[in-house]
């Protein structure tokens, strides 16, 4: 289980990003944020986003055409 | 970027409980933004604000029809004249306007409503809210003086922000950013 979550379902690019980012400044370092998104175009985004922010990416899924992120925190 | 602009930037990134501050080298964007049409004003705004989101400095210059896009009350219109590629989802196949149409009156403003629906529907950001979204994450705005002046604009009648400048406002900024963008 995720320390966090965000339903970013029904969201068109760049809000699932802008969101995840909103969200993120809640998490605490080494804690993770999970989000829900129905954008195809988020599972490139958020591998990008991740990269750019030294974010990681612990997991990227879709099941029944919702995307699941989690992303972690890195530890202070 | 100016000084003053990157200091509140990474003050910006170093709050306490802030997303990840450890951004191995900040690479920074401008955008001069010319155009104010529905459709036109997406990417600038779109872009801004997920660099910002991705830890970038962003500076938007807004001038000539992209300045409109600063007032406070926004009313953006998108038109199908000249554009052969504007083609519309309608009826399970998609549909352009054959120019002559165009001119028609309400013809404009018949596709503007289409395409608000359209934003609507698929979950797309309005112009204003990614605007908001803009102000919130610190992204410089810089109105062109110029642009005020020719088409007797006022800065009363735009949102909070947004300061005043010039083309040489805007070439020490590009001379500083990494990425420089012209839409």
């Amino acid at each position: 289980m995720a320390d966090h979550t965000l339903d970013a379902k029904g969201l068109n690019c760049p809000l699932p990003i802008l969101k995840a980012r909103k969200a993120l400044k809640d998490v605490a370092a080494g804690e993770t944020l999970e989000i829900l998104s129905t954008d195809p175009g988020s599972v490139a985004d958020f591998q990008a986003f991740c990269r750019q922010t030294g974010n990681e990416l612990l997991e990227s899924s879709n099941d029944d055409s919702v995307f699941r992120f989690v992303i972690k925190r890195p530890a202070a | 970027m100016s000084s003053e602009a990157q200091v509140v930037s990474s003050e910006m990134r170093n709050q306490p409980g802030e997303a990840p501050v450890a951004v191995p080298e900040t690479k920074s964007m401008s955008i001069i933004v010319t155009k104010g049409s529905l459709d036109w004003a997406y990417p600038p705004f779109i872009l801004a604000t997920t660099a910002a989101a991705m830890g970038l400095p962003v500076t938007m210059f807004f001038t000539f029809y992209g300045l409109p896009l600063l007032f406070k009350k926004l009313n953006l219109q998108v038109t199908a004249a000249g554009n052969p590629a504007m083609k519309m989802p309608m009826m399970g196949g998609h549909m352009a306007l054959p120019n002559v149409l165009t001119a028609i009156p309400g013809v404009d403003a018949a596709c503007s409503v289409m395409m608000k629906n359209l934003i609507n529907k698929k979950g797309v950001a309005s112009i204003e809210e990614l605007r908001e979204m803009a102000v919130d994450a610190d992204v410089r705005m810089i109105a062109c003086q110029m642009t005020l002046d020719l088409f007797e604009y006022s800065l009363d009648d735009m949102i909070e922000g947004p300061e005043l400048g010039g083309a040489a406002t805007y070439i020490e900024c590009a001379t500083k950013s990494d990425i420089n963008l012209f839409i």
